[in-house]
């Protein structure tokens, strides 16, 4: 199976994640799609790691190259979910202010 | 053709319907369901890479804490109804526009790689496993992953604090 | 001895320091302790280091201290070179300058404390930048002093900073005299391209591989700068405008510093003007004009400083005319000679003025011979030496000067004769108007009238017997055979010049005798006409002439200048403020200005504070970035 339908499905999946973020309002609904972007690069990543693990096991049946990208994976997990609790915690913070998420109204930026 | 293969075709089809359904989908919650089957197909995905203590987390984290996360927000802010407003025309067709753009420029950029995955599932074990994964977090990577610890440790804190009514801070 | 040399120009400089430095510190007496001790000691340095140079078996010899500039193959050293025109210049230099320091500590004592101390201090530093220029081993040494004099001399033209006029006056001795130094700096630099060196001794021996038209430029250049500095025409109007600063510094300015300044670079390098014909053609003509006009304008001005300064810028137009027909020691005797006698009329009019409590107009003295009889004998001796009667300084010099330009073209003779006799003419009616007939000014003035003090006199005295005996060192040979004692001074450095040059016509000695009893003949006419028109003299209000108005009002030169330059670079430059920096320059510097407001103000739109846009933002510049990175290579 060739890398590029992995890549094609990554990019496929990000660029979706990107257009969710552009077309809707809702901050939540934008959260949700900037997860879809992360796991689009972790799948990505898992790829990549297979496909030079299966390249170095051809040589020696023992390899554990690959392993670096499955934990880099990990982290961004981690990370991600910390990001989710912080991300959540503005949002409810939000709505108690505003009574809304929409992220039309959050354009304090301008001043 | 192989079964790995159908599986893989029947994954992707299933992950790609299932995020469109996340970004066009009127109800949050649905958005949110949606978005777990999404988690599944990319768990299946990783099984099929064999990495499968990935794909348990992904499960567990994602599709488990982090969703379930989202849905009690959203149930607790009451936004079942399709009551978003929806932007203006102009921009949507501008973010689909460069959406779609930015899609044919990766491809167009990436479509020559020569690399390949063979034999996705013939090998035995393999990296994916939670021995192999396992030591090498808890030895190269102890570092990296007490620090994570700490990164939880202050994401909690920030969450309770942003969480904290205002009407406490003003009593105070 | 060559150890102590650089404390020559390093006791005056210390001086400056001190004095410049401490001025509110200082006491008046301590103030001339310093000023005039410094300036005595470096004289006596000089007086060493003249005997070791007038030692027989002298060597000229180049003392190097550090490297000055060193850049590629270009080495420019710090170094004093002493030879025999140098020691002789440095002798004149801080002797007459040590004089007119004496003569100022009391002529400048009503000055309050830290003006007299900035005087001091200013008068230290413009012989210590004289003294550069003349101790220097290379032109770029010379240029130092060269700048440094022209600084000093706007400082002290503008001493008296309060007036306004004054002011102008420093400012156009300043400016003239940047003229003349862009002359010489594009000298050097030609000179440094040419040559690659601009020390004299590693010059002048290659000058003779260049071609003419090459040394022809580079004098004429040197030229321009000595014509600035030694008030030529067309650049002379601002040494008779520098009598606005005291009279000591006009006897400074005037005899021993600054306008020698010129004379000496020219004989320092006469090795390349005697190279180049046309340019010494170029000096005759320029010193033979400026010594006639000015020596016409001296004829009717009233203001005894300006009479002085007008013949000091003709007796300089003379010297220039020695060098022109390549009689540089000749040049170099007269520089030596006016110095006496020109810092002597100079002091002298000093003590005249401090006695008039600062009158300058000579129709308002007379008869001042009963009431300052040392000013009044050490005066006569000075109009004596200048108007070129025997045996008295200026008789040998000048003789020696019209000698060579009548072997050189008769024309050029009979020029220097009718300014000589100018010269005669007005001095004496200068000598008169002061000192003979009754006194016309005021009662209040006649009542004040006094003999100057010791301190001013002494100076006097002393340059009295100079000027009547400092002739005796260039006897010609007319009188004694080898009796030309400068002459055998300097021919190691100016004399394989001066042989060329008697061989073009050599004068037997009866013809110059009779050519000097004739000359000194029509002197004596000259006295007697001016003694019998103005030694009784009484202002009258008859209407001038239209030609003596002419003179009185200096050929109207400086209102040539002023319409020919000064305006239409006034009108230039106005055309610019109003135009192009008004509307140009401000129009683009505002308009930069506002198309930046502008252009904010277009840009602040995109700043709609609307997350999603700047998301959008982001997304078109990503996009951007992937064509860049994987496509504009290919």
């Amino acid at each position: 199976m060739p890398i590029n339908y992995y890549i094609f499905l990554s990019i496929a999946l990000f660029t979706i994640g990107i257009v969710g973020v552009l077309t809707r309002r809702n901050a939540i609904i934008i959260f949700m799609c900037i997860e879809l972007m992360l796991n689009a690069v972790n799948v990505l990543l898992v790829a990549f790691s297979k496909m030079h693990h299966v390249a170095a096991y051809a040589l020696d049946a023992s390899t554990t190259v690959g392993t670096e990208a499955q934990l880099f994976v990990f982290f961004i997990m981690v990370v991600a979910a910390a990001e989710v609790t912080v991300g959540l915690a503005i949002i409810v913070m939000l709505y108690r202010n505003i009574h809304s998420v929409d992220i039309n109204f959050l354009n304090r930026l301008k001043h | 053709m192989p079964v790995a293969e159908l599986l893989f075709w029947f994954l992707t089809g299933l992950s790609l319907f299932g995020a469109l359904m996340v970004v066009f989908s009127k109800n949050p919650v649905h958005s949110v369901l949606w978005l777990i089957v999404v988690f599944f197909a990319i768990s299946g995905h990783y099984i099929l890479m064999n990495a499968q203590f990935l794909a348990i987390v992904n499960l567990i984290v994602y599709a488990g804490a982090i969703m379930v996360l989202f849905l009690f927000v959203i149930m607790l802010m009451n936004m079942n109804t399709e009551s978003e407003p929806q932007k203006n025309r102009w921009l949507r067709l501008a973010a689909i526009v460069s959406g779609g753009s930015l899609l044919l420029i990766l491809v167009a950029a990436l479509k020559d790689n020569k690399g390949s995955i063979s034999g996705v599932s013939d090998l035995e074990g393999g990296i994916g496993l939670i021995q192999n994964l396992g030591k090498v977090l808890f030895t190269d990577y102890v570092i990296p992953f007490e620090i994570s610890s700490v990164l939880f440790l202050s994401a909690m804190v920030g969450a309770v604090i942003l969480g904290r009514k205002e009407s406490a801070n003003l009593k105070s | 001895m060559n150890k102590f040399v650089f404390l020559i120009p390093v006791l005056p400089l210390v001086g400056f320091l001190i004095n410049g430095l401490g001025r509110n510190i200082l006491s008046r007496a301590l103030v001339s302790i310093v000023g005039c001790g410094t300036l005595i000691a470096s004289f006596l340095l000089s007086l060493l280091v003249f005997r070791e140079a007038a030692a027989p078996g002298f060597v000229p010899m180049v003392i190097n201290y550090f490297d000055f500039i060193h850049a590629g193959g270009l080495d420019i050293k710090f170094s004093f070179q002493v030879d025999q025109l140098s020691s002789l210049f440095l002798l004149i230099i801080t002797g007459i300058g040590s004089l007119i320091h004496i003569y100022s500590s009391s002529y400048m004592h009503e000055e309050t404390v830290p003006h007299f101390a900035r005087y001091f201090a200013y008068l230290n530093l413009f012989i210590f930048s004289m003294l550069m220029l003349i101790l220097g081993a290379n032109f770029v040494i010379m240029f130092i002093g060269w700048e440094g004099v022209g600084l000093c001399s706007y400082l002290l033209i503008g001493y008296w900073f309060k007036n306004n006029d004054y002011n102008n006056a420093a400012k156009k001795a300043f400016v003239m005299n940047r003229i003349g130094d862009l002359g010489f700096l594009l000298a050097i630099f030609w000179m440094l391209s040419q040559f690659g060196t601009v020390s004299y001794l590693e010059l002048f021996p290659q000058v003779s591989s260049a071609s003419l038209y090459t040394i022809t430029c580079i004098t004429l250049l040197l030229f321009v700068g000595a014509m600035g500095k030694s008030a030529q025409i067309p650049l002379y109007t601002w040494l008779p405008d520098a009598m606005a600063g005291p009279t000591p510094v006009s006897a400074l300015i005037h005899a021993a510093t600054m306008v020698t300044a010129g004379i000496y670079m020219i004989a320092r390098s006469n090795v390349m003007y005697s190279m180049a014909p046309h340019t010494q053609d170029v000096i005759t003509i320029i010193g033979m004009a400026t010594a006639l006009l000015a020596a016409t304008i001296a004829l009717k001005q009233n203001d005894i400083k300006k009479v002085l300064a007008y013949s000091t810028v003709s007796q300089l137009g003379l010297m220039f005319v020695a060098l022109g027909v390549g009689a540089y020691t000749a040049g170099v005797f007269h520089v030596m000679t006016h110095a006496f006698f020109k810092a002597l009329l100079f002091l002298g009019a000093g003590s005249v003025i401090h006695a008039m409590h600062h009158e300058q107009d000579l129709t308002k003295m007379g008869g001042l011979r009963k009431y300052l009889p040392i000013t009044h004998i050490t005066f006569l001796i000075g109009t004596l030496a200048i108007s070129g009667i025997p045996p008295f300084a200026g008789f040998f010099s000048k003789d020696e000067i019209l000698t060579a330009a009548l072997q050189k073209n008769p024309i050029y003779y009979v020029l220097g004769v009718v300014t000589s006799l100018m010269t005669a003419f007005y001095m004496f009616r200068l000598y008169f108007l002061t000192f003979s007939g009754t006194f016309r000014g005021t009662d209040h003035q006649a009542k004040h009238l006094h003999e100057s003090p010791v301190a001013m006199t002494m100076p006097l005295i002393v340059l009295a017997l100079l000027s009547i005996v400092g002739g005796f060192v260039g006897v010609p040979s007319v009188f004694a055979e080898n009796a030309h004692l400068l002459s055998n001074f300097l021919n190691p450095v100016l004399g394989s010049v001066h042989s060329t040059s008697h061989e073009v016509v050599h004068l037997s000695h009866s013809t110059e005798l009779m050519l000097m009893g004739v000359l000194v003949f029509l002197i004596l006419i000259m006295i007697f006409f001016a003694s019998r028109k103005f030694a009784s003299y009484q202002p009258s209000e008859k209407e001038e002439s239209t030609i003596s108005k002419f003179l009185a009002n200096k050929w109207y030169v400086d209102e040539l200048y002023e319409a020919l330059i000064i305006k239409p670079i006034g009108h230039v430059a106005s055309f610019f403020n109003k135009v192009v920096d008004t509307k140009v320059i401000d129009g683009f510097v505002n308009g930069v200005g506002k198309s930046v407001q502008y252009s904010a103000r277009q840009l602040r739109l995109l700043q709609s504070g609307q997350v999603g846009s700047y998301v959008l933002i982001m997304v078109i510049s990503l996009i951007l970035l992937f064509i860049f990175q994987f496509f504009w290579k290919h």
